[in-house]
């Protein structure tokens, strides 16, 4: 076994508790931390059902960005489609045997990854372009999408300019599932996309990318519009009324 | 009209402007004098080692809100607020731009209570909690009137109110509040309204009203105060008293009561429905002020609760009530939860209760100003969408001609009148003039096209602002007129 698997086996088991410990600690949060007010903001719906189908609008069509503003839109919503779409497309590597459908997702997964990067230069280019933007744009915002135009371009160069040895990645990719290490390739292409999702993983739960669990908790969309109906009381609400 | 500001001319279209950096960094409002922060339970003035009293009462106002947690971490810097705050239609200063408002908060909680922020602080523009920190704390959270027309635009829900009101909790914490709101909020707990108008006096405004209509119209039209065992406790701003052109709403709800038959009071104990409480973020002085509301209501009998012309108490009433001041066990069963005059008047015309006359209104081509608070933060009757099509279907019950302002600018993307949020005081009056702007240039639209000549409000600070700030755009102050206003003309009155 060389060092090299090793480390990146490490590395992968690291970044995989990082991602999956520092989310769910978040997420915890999230649920833990009370809300004490009813703050929904319109068009809010009246039911839970209502709430349920507006979430859903939310995170499957972006609309309420829609609505605001229809560049950030398109290059935004294009970009998550197509990260969806690769990414189901790289299931078949962790998969034996690979799901049927996932086989149906291989081509337009594909087409995704230039979809990915177009979106990704779209918003990048507003950063750059948009005075606004500009102004409100930090270093962390241009590295993330450095990071993620990376991971894409460097995902791109290993299916058109160097191809790797796919077949020992997905015998490595299911040992480290399996607890049973197999060689990893020593590819420079390779190994730069595989550190750099793996980076992409540990800085998740420690940055904007959080915004993906912290949409469904955010109150002002996941409550329903009915203070008058029922009584809502929460954290130091619920102390106020203890005290009278 | 003389100022050290120029109004900002009013183009063909509205225009997005470009980032103009410390165009407005010279606006701050009075600071609050020691004598008026103790009564609000906050410390007279900044005592060294403030900088940590703030950050830690910053922790604990977002580990006890789930919205502060969520809003802080999920904001991706994508922009889609940047165009949508009037303050920034109106200054081009970016820092009125939501998402850095946000920031100014944002930028501390990250450098004290996040990995990142405390590790790599230049990475994500994590900043310390400083003296100069503070000051901008100072100057744009008081250019942000918490009207949530950006948080309508984000893709998170991200409600910039709530952290305006953090920043503003926070401030007040550690000594530094703002002279107009909490010396109003002051003037509430000692006196029971935001005029510090005492009893007798407002019985005798009371009276005079009494004796104006009964010029006015020959009907004894009762405004009564403090009677117990009346149907309906009135809780309404006190601008209603006294103010143009308020008081021509109050004149409207008593018509309004008196024509259906409907017993009802004022109280001096509650003689205020505006909670400026709301605008600093204050939970304690939230639930203090609202506790008056139940406190005259159980006192004078009454069995209904109805919330005046006044858009934040409207916001107060349907959504924090019932968790501040509820159950209403005590209430009339038909009528378990407070209302809006708005949904009142319109169940009476509804019923046929109310005899209305539109050519007493003939004189008027009338728009509809959607206040924020009552857009954005409530609701009227039983459907979603009841607060944009209730108060529109009265008014056109009681005028001719009716025309609404461009789509955009209205219902739940209506631009704030530029006044609200505890930003309605002097001190500010250039904040609250370019404010106006995005509003002011719909205003105009309709004024040119169908010759508008009446601007419709149910917000009692609504009407203050736009009486101010008409003139600087050219138009009369007593174009800003109350719904019930309208209603108080059209209805015809039997002794």
């Amino acid at each position: 076994m060389s060092a090299l698997t090793i480390a990146y086996a490490l590395l992968f088991y690291a970044a995989t508790g990082i991602l999956v410990f520092g989310v769910g600690w978040r997420c915890w949060v999230y649920a833990r931390t009370p809300q004490p007010l009813k703050i929904p903001i319109p068009p809010a719906p009246t039911t839970r059902g209502g709430v349920a189908l507006r979430m859903l609008l939310e995170v499957t069509l972006f609309r309420t960005l829609f609505r605001s503003n229809k560049w950030i839109w398109l290059f935004g919503w294009t970009f998550h489609a197509a990260l969806l779409l690769v990414l189901l497309r790289h299931l078949r590597y962790f998969t034996e045997p690979v799901w049927f459908w996932v086989d149906l997702v291989q081509p337009f997964g594909l087409y995704a990854a230039f979809a990915m990067l177009a979106g990704l230069g779209g918003l990048w280019a507003r950063r750059f372009l948009v005075d606004r933007v500009r102004y409100i744009t930090s270093p962390s915002d241009h590295l993330m999408l450095a990071l993620l135009a990376a991971i894409a371009a460097s995902g791109l160069a290993m299916k058109y300019v160097a191809h790797t040895d796919i077949v020992a990645l997905k015998a490595f990719f299911l040992g480290l599932m399996a607890f049973d290490w197999r060689p990893l390739p020593a590819d420079p292409v390779l190994l730069a996309h595989l550190a750099l999702v793996a980076a992409l993983m540990i800085v998740f739960p420690v940055s904007k990318l959080l915004h993906a669990p912290g949409v469904f908790f955010s109150p002002s969309f996941n409550q329903v519009d009915d203070a008058r109906e029922r009584r809502h009381t929460a954290g130091w609400s619920a102390q106020i009324v203890r005290g009278r | 009209m003389a100022a050290a500001f120029e109004t900002p001319p009013l183009g063909e279209y509205p225009v997005i402007p470009l980032v103009r950096e410390g165009a407005m960094a010279h606006s701050r409002p009075f600071v609050a004098k020691p004598e008026l922060q103790k009564p609000l339970g906050f410390p007279g003035e900044l005592t060294p080692g403030w900088e940590k009293a703030a950050v830690t009462k910053l922790g604990e106002l977002v580990s006890q809100s789930r919205a502060l947690q969520v809003f802080l971490d999920s904001c991706v810097k994508c922009g889609a607020c940047t165009d949508k705050c009037h303050y920034y239609l109106g200054t081009a200063d970016p820092k009125n731009m939501p998402v850095a408002r946000q920031d100014l908060l944002r930028s501390v909680y990250r450098r004290y209570y996040t990995f990142a922020g405390k590790h790599f602080p230049w990475l994500v523009g994590a900043r310390d909690m400083t003296k100069e920190v503070l000051d901008d704390w100072y100057g744009y959270f008081h250019q942000c009137s918490e009207c949530r027309r950006c948080s309508v635009f984000c893709p998170y829900g991200i409600d910039t109110a709530e952290i305006t009101m953090a920043a503003r909790d926070v401030m007040d914490s550690v000594g530094l509040g703002q002279k107009y709101s909490n010396e109003i909020i002051g003037k509430v707990h000692k006196i029971g309204n935001n005029l510090g108008l005492p009893g007798p006096a407002l019985r005798d405004t009371l009276d005079g009203l009494e004796e104006d209509v009964k010029e006015a119209t020959g009907v004894d039209v009762r405004f009564p105060l403090d009677e117990k065992g009346a149907e309906v406790l009135l809780v309404t701003p006190s601008a209603d008293f006294f103010a143009e052109p308020h008081i021509d709403g109050l004149i409207g709800y008593a018509k309004v009561f008196h024509a259906a038959g409907i017993s009802w009071t004022l109280s001096t104990h509650a003689s205020e429905a505006a909670n400026f409480s709301l605008f600093i973020g204050n939970h304690d002085n939230l639930q203090k002020v609202a506790e008056r509301i139940r406190e005259a209501a159980l006192d004078l009998g009454t069995k209904r609760l109805v919330v005046g012309e006044c858009g934040h108490a409207w916001r107060v009433a349907y959504s924090f009530w019932n968790t501040l001041i509820g159950p209403f066990d005590f209430l009339d069963a038909r009528y378990p939860a407070p209302q809006h005059i708005c949904e009142v008047t319109w169940d009476l015309i509804q019923r046929g209760a109310l005899t209305l006359d539109k050519s007493a209104n003939a004189d008027r081509v009338v728009t509809f100003h959607d206040s924020c608070n009552v857009s954005r933060a409530s609701r009227m009757g039983g459907v979603p969408g009841g607060q944009f099509t209730i108060p529109r279907d009265i008014i056109r019950a009681c005028v001719e001609r009716f025309v609404d302002m461009a789509p955009e600018t209205i219902g739940e993307a209506t631009f704030c009148c530029g006044g609200g949020g505890g930003l309605l005081t002097d001190d500010l009056i250039e904040l609250r003039v370019k404010g106006a702007l995005p509003r002011m240039q719909a205003l105009q639209a309709v004024v040119d096209e169908h010759g508008v000549n009446y601007l419709a409000a149910i917000c009692a600070i609504c009407k203050s602002q736009f009486s101010k700030v008409l003139p600087y755009y050219k138009h009369p102050m007593d174009m800003i007129g109350s719904v019930h206003a309208l209603v108080g003309n059209a209805i015809v009155l039997k002794n």
